[in-house]
């Protein structure tokens, strides 16, 4: 048993699920949110040490298989490599930090609430790993199954109604990828659903053409592009915090990994045929959704419409068919996680204290609070993709790709640069500047442990956006896979 | 040498880091001693970088310190480049700031500590941002520094945060800046995929290489960049309004530092701006336009501070003018130039307007002179140099731009003549509003009206020192062969420009003396007029004419952006809003929750609850199953 | 006898069975008539079995073939025992709880 531990990938489920489940039996109070720190600070080190000790050419360390469904041609297994590493190291970030903001809060049956948030981490790093079709799938549910429960118990007013959406939403996009990966696996010549059998199968166009429709729905609900958006702003706000969190820091960024894992190397020419609508579909859906986040009065609203331009970003960048577009794309999802947490921490830490997140109702914040103002700003110029923060780096680089794609559409896209700046400058305006109100007077600034929050995700957005490279180099591969078939 | 140059900009940064972490434990002395003593020290050793860079046989040199991004075929380097025109500008930056500093820490002293120290962390992390725009090797860094120092000048212009117009007055800035910021990214993106490298010294050998389309479309890209940075038409009304910030902030911000960046960066690739006919065309008439525009708006601005910063505007454009036609030394020089009586300029208002308790309207003030004898004196150096007297600075470095306009087309020549009269007009209308006649202001006031401290002087006489004897280092040849330092020392960089202007019609030396006389007895009698209207100013209530009235409205443009652009994307983005993410896509998506709902509900009443038709059914439906299977098989 | 009757007899009783049960809303006469379906089918199956089983039997004097048959209706005897013991029970509750046995009342689960 000890040697199914053995290595990374393996550590990396094993680890969240463990503590999950731990999580479940601990009814004491406190035990739960001890345990799920506890394994999710163990993830860092896992990720930390396979970016260091496990080079790609360790497959023993990188790759790990149990065996499962064997009669169907389906194993358990899973695979570390760079592009894997930038996301589970994400993920591996954004829980502890998820956990450090929670501390103060209260929740019923809160052994429950950690087990759900540690298995919701464990179907991300699954999704993030399956190196089989099928895995891949049960892992896709294994994620949003949780967050169900999560919205729906702990959320807000509304609650019901948002999570029932964007459940049906990404249900019905996970069975058209699941429809797409059993039709795969019938074609594959040894009955297997393992990548390395798809990545051999050699598909007509035509059966490239429907196979892309089903798996590029799933992962255009999940990220999500215009039109398939309008489940996210609701869920964002009627989720609790620290769900809403995972949601928008890693789970979005679940369909632009599919996008690169799956749908490329899978559908080349299909990919080929349709980039170029897709691009021109997602570059207006930018300017549409910048749009709409500038007429927003709600904070999370705002910041859940600024997420979907930014996520368009990427997309856009990842049909670009661009190395450089490609790593900047890799490293984006790595910051825009940061970033769009951090901006979470300041919305959770406004909503806890006022008991409002309409930005109409606020203001004066940076008279009371001037260490939470300083930190918001930063997150915000960070959203902006300011140089020498880490946005500006990955956004830079996607441009850039976006650029050699088409000029033309690299000049649509920049608009939605010029946009971000009035509705992120209206929302710093709005909430901290002007004088205080009623709802302002008591406002307290931040605590030491929301400190120690905004000095990690600043030492991240500093460190990435001045000294990328280190980043970088482990990225520097990841983009020759999903590009092979159109070089 | 060059191991510390890294230094230069990171002083201030570590000032910044000092003065921001600190502010809460550092007392009020501290604070300004970290702030101004930072970068004084990088002043220092920029006269030392300066001093090399001036000596004979020296090679522009480029330090690299560490790759920034280094991806996929991208390979930029964080790396610094010194030469000649980047001593200068670090000079004109560090000296300037240095003197705007010392001059703050007096007139920002009834801000609270912590706010005090929130200020001078502002203040270095502009010039930390400033400096890496004039000291980056490449396009890249150079946008570092570029949108640095747009982020700085949001900061400070809405640095009362409390006042929400000058919230709005820095969003404005921010996003205007913005705009260009995306011209000159887009720039940056073409000679990377052009020329695969942004870096000075790899990519300008290359540009000849280049087409005559990619060449104009990279420059107009990169102009476009400039226009937001530097206030030219379209994207200058941010610069009148970022007069919200203190007066230190305009002076060194909005005057002398950031708003030349555009004219930096077009004469840092002048190499590519000589190649692009089109473009200069463009620059010149926008930049000829945008001198006159704001010129004619700055004789009906009764706000001190909104006088001089349309006059800057005004200014800058005739900078544009001569990148324009060619003459970028003489742009560069008027940058000089600019910066030390501009300055002068702002911060002598600044030491009115701290005498008058923060009255900054000219109708109120008057008979200055009396209280203010120093910034009074300082205050008329400086308004001589604008207006082009000699032997003042102004009148060395506008003459060379005249000159080179009247070399490219005579009637750039005239337009810039009639802005230099207006410059002078608008100039001295100012300057005697404020300083002769009665005052006007209220009894309390009158009470208070002081010389502001030596730390507020001292930067005064200084700069007036410099807007006297400023201009002495760019002679024309008309006074002495060879005396125009500036121009020698700037040639090795901006040297290889008079390839293109072969349609040159060199003037005699006489003709020029001519004109330079004419010149100056015309604005003299700018100045008459002006002291004849002014002098002895009493407001009265007189209706205003109609063109007065459209000036004085600063010919609405505002309205017109507000009109045109602003209002119909409010309403766009109000219809997505309202209308198709809600209405339509949303309404799609639950339409399609609610037909499954509503035949759902339809279905369900076939459940009649009688067992009886239940078996009925059945047995029909087995009934059919069983003709259907008979007639199947036949 | 020829096989036509007893097939003609099962249709006739299966019939009955059925229109009974479609017609009647006596749950006792229902069950009375689900019972006669069930022997109409044991009727058909003890008929075949014995056909099959005397024409099996002319060839080969040891022969078990057509005994299954009979075997099944021993099992839907069972079962229908079975059957009524539930079903009676069921319905003695029914009539303890609205005193009646008509199946027209036994519309709750539409509500």
């Amino acid at each position: 048993m000890f040697t199914a531990f053995d290595n990374f990938p393996a550590l990396l489920i094993w680890l969240p699920l463990i503590g999950g489940l731990l999580s479940f039996l601990l009814k004491k109070e406190g035990m739960a949110r001890i345990v799920s720190m506890a394994s999710s600070l163990l993830s860092v080190v896992v990720v930390v040490a396979s970016m260091i000790y496990a080079k790609p050419e360790h497959a023993l360390l990188n790759q790990v298989s149990y065996a499962w469904l064997h009669g169907l041609g389906s194993s358990f297994s899973f695979l570390l490599d760079e592009l894997t590493k930038t996301l589970c190291l994400l993920t591996a970030i954004v829980f502890p930090i998820v956990l450090l903001v929670v501390k103060k809060n209260q929740y019923k049956n809160e052994h429950i609430f950690f087990g759900l948030l540690m298995l919701t981490q464990c179907g991300l790093m699954g999704v993030f790993m399956a190196a089989d079709a099928l895995v891949f799938y049960f892992f896709w549910e294994l994620a949003l199954i949780p967050v169900y429960f999560l919205s729906s118990i702990w959320g807000g007013e509304k609650r019901i109604k948002a999570t029932f959406k964007f459940f049906i939403y990404t249900f019905i996009g996970s069975l058209l990828l699941l429809i797409g990966i059993l039709y795969m696996y019938l074609q594959t010549e040894d009955q297997s659903f393992s990548i390395v059998s798809f990545y051999r199968l050699q598909l007509t166009a035509q059966q490239q053409f429907g196979l892309f429709f089903l798996f590029f729905s799933a992962f255009a609900i999940k990220m999500p592009i215009v039109p398939f958006h309008t489940w996210q702003p609701e869920a964002y706000e009627q989720a609790p915090t620290p769900v809403t969190m995972v949601l928008s820091g890693v789970m979005v960024k679940m369909g632009v990994f599919g996008v690169i894992r799956w749908l490329l190397p899978l559908f080349p020419l299909a990919v080929k045929e349709f980039n170029g609508p897709i691009i021109l579909l997602i570059s207006v859906g930018m300017i549409y959704a910048s749009l709409i986040a500038i007429k927003q009065d709600s904070l999370k609203r705002l910041i859940a419409y600024s997420s979907i331009a930014h996520i368009g970003l990427m997309a856009a960048g990842v049909f670009a068919l661009k190395d450089i577009a490609m790593q900047g794309v890799i490293l984006q999802m790595f910051n825009h996680g940061i970033n769009i947490v951090a901006l979470w921490v300041v919305a959770d830490m406004i909503e806890k204290q006022t008991g409002v997140c309409k930005i109409s109702e606020l203001g004066g914040i940076a008279t009371k609070a001037p260490v939470l103002s300083v930190f918001f700003v930063v997150a915000a110029m960070a959203n902006i993709a300011l140089p020498l923060t880490n946005a500006f780096v990955g956004e830079f680089m996607i441009f850039n790709g976006l650029f050699n794609y088409n000029p033309w559409i690299a000049a649509l896209a920049g608009i939605s640069i010029i946009l971000s700046a009035i509705y992120t400058l209206n929302m710093i305006k709005n909430v901290l500047y002007g004088s205080t109100n009623s709802v302002t007077e008591g406002f307290t600034d931040a605590s030491t442990t929301q400190i120690i929050v905004f000095s990690i995700l600043v030492s991240f957005i500093l460190t990435i956006g001045i000294y990328p490279e280190p980043l970088l180099n482990v990225i520097k591969t990841a983009s020759s896979i999903p590009l092979f078939p159109f070089k | 040498m060059n191991k510390f140059v890294f230094l230069i900009p990171v002083l201030p940064l570590v000032g910044f880091l000092i003065n921001g972490l600190g502010r809460n434990i550092l007392s009020r002395a501290l604070v300004s001693i970290v702030g101004c003593g930072t970068l004084i020290a990088s002043f220092l050793l920029s006269l030392l970088v300066f001093r090399e860079a001036a000596a004979p046989g020296f090679v522009p040199m480029v330090i690299n310190y560490f790759d920034f991004i280094h991806a996929g075929g991208l390979d930029i380097k964080f790396s610094f480049q010194v030469d000649q025109l980047s001593s200068l500008f670090l000079l004109i930056i560090t000296g300037i700031g240095s003197l705007i500093h010392i001059y703050s820490s007096s007139y920002m002293h009834e801000e609270t500590v912590p706010h005090f120290a929130r200020y001078f962390a502002y203040l270095n992390l502009f010039i930390f941002s400033m400096l890496m725009l004039i000291l980056g090797a490449n396009f890249v860094i150079m946008f570092i520094g570029w949108e640095g120092v747009g982020l700085c000048s949001y900061l400070l212009i809405g640095y009362w945060f409390k006042n929400n117009d000058y919230n709005n007055a820095a969003k404005k800035a921010f996003v205007m800046n913005r705009i260009g910021d995306l011209g000159f990214l887009l720039a940056i993106f073409w000679m990377l995929s052009q020329f695969g490298t942004v870096s000075y010294l790899e990519l300008f050998p290359q540009v000849s290489s280049a087409s005559l389309y990619t060449i104009t479309c990279i420059t107009l890209l990169l102009f476009v960049g400039a226009m937001g940075k530097s206030a030219q038409i379209p994207l200058y009304t941010w610069l009148p309004d970022a007069m919200a910030g203190p007066t230190p902030v305009s002076a060194l911000i909005h005057a002398a530092t950031m708003v030349t960046a555009g004219i930096y960066m077009i004469a840092r690739s002048n190499v590519m701006y000589s190649m692009a006919p089109h473009t200069q065309d463009v620059i010149t008439i926008i930049g000829m336009a945008t001198a006159l525009l704001a010129a004619t708006i700055a004789l009906k601005q009764n706000d001190i501070k909104k006088v001089l910063a349309y006059s800057t505007v005004s200014q800058l454009g005739l900078m544009f003018v001569a990148l324009g036609v060619g003459a970028y030394t003489a742009g560069v020089f008027h940058v000089m130039t600019h910066a030390f009586f501009k300055a002068l300029l702002f911060l002598g208002a600044g030491s009115v307007i701290h005498a008058m308790h923060h009255e900054q309207d000219l109708t109120k003030m008057g008979g200055l002179r009396k209280y203010l004898p120093i910034t009074h004196i300082t205050f008329l150096i400086g308004t001589l140099a604008i207006s082009g007297i000699p032997p003042f600075a102004g009148f060395f470095s506008k003459d060379e731009i005249l000159t080179a306009a009247l070399q490219k087309n005579p009637i750039y020549y005239v337009l810039g003549v009639v802005t230099s009269l207006m410059t002078a007009f608008y100039m001295f209308r100012l300057y005697f509003l404020t300083f002769s006649g009665t005052f006007r202001g209220t009894d309390h006031q009158a009470k208070h009206l002081h010389e502001s401290p030596v730390a507020m002087t001292m930067p005064l006489i200084v700069l007036a020192l410099l807007s006297i004897v400023g201009g002495f280092v760019g002679v024309p040849s008309v006074f002495a062969e060879n005396a125009h330092l500036l121009s020698n020392f700037l040639n090795p960089v901006l040297g290889s420009v008079h390839s293109t202007s072969h349609e040159v019609v060199h003037l005699s030396h006489s003709t020029e003396l001519m004109l330079m006389g004419v010149l100056v007895f015309l604005i003299l009698i700018m100045i008459f007029f002006a002291s004849r209207k002014f002098a002895s100013y009493q407001p009265s209530e007189k209706e205003e004419s109609t063109i007065s009235k459209f000036l004085a409205n600063k010919w609405y443009v505002d309205e017109l952006y507000e009109a045109l652009i602003i209002k119909p994307i409010g309403h766009v983005a109000s219809f997505f809003n309202k209308v198709v993410d809600t209405k339509v896509i949303d309404g799609f998506v639950n339409g399609v929750g609610k037909s499954v709902q509503y035949s759902a509900r339809q279905l369900r009443l076939l459940q009649s609850g009688q067992v009886g038709s239940y078996v009925l059914i059945m047995v029909i439906s087995l009934i059919l199953l069983f003709i259907f299977q008979f007639f199947w098989k036949h | 006898m020829p096989i036509n009757y007893y097939i003609f007899l099962s249709i006739a009783l299966f019939t009955i069975g059925i229109v009974g049960v479609l017609t009647r809303r006596n749950a006792i006469i229902i069950f009375m008539c689900i019972e006669l379906m069930l022997n109409a089918v044991n009727v058909l199956l003890v008929a075949f079995s014995k056909m099959h089983h005397v024409a099996a039997y002319a060839l080969d004097a040891s022969t078990t073939v057509g005994t299954e048959a009979q075997l099944f209706v021993f099992f839907i005897m069972v079962v229908a025992a079975a059957e009524v013991t539930v079903g009676l029970a069921i319905i003695v509750m029914l009539y303890r709880n609205i005193h009646s046995v008509d199946i027209n009342f036994l519309n709750r689960l539409k509500h």
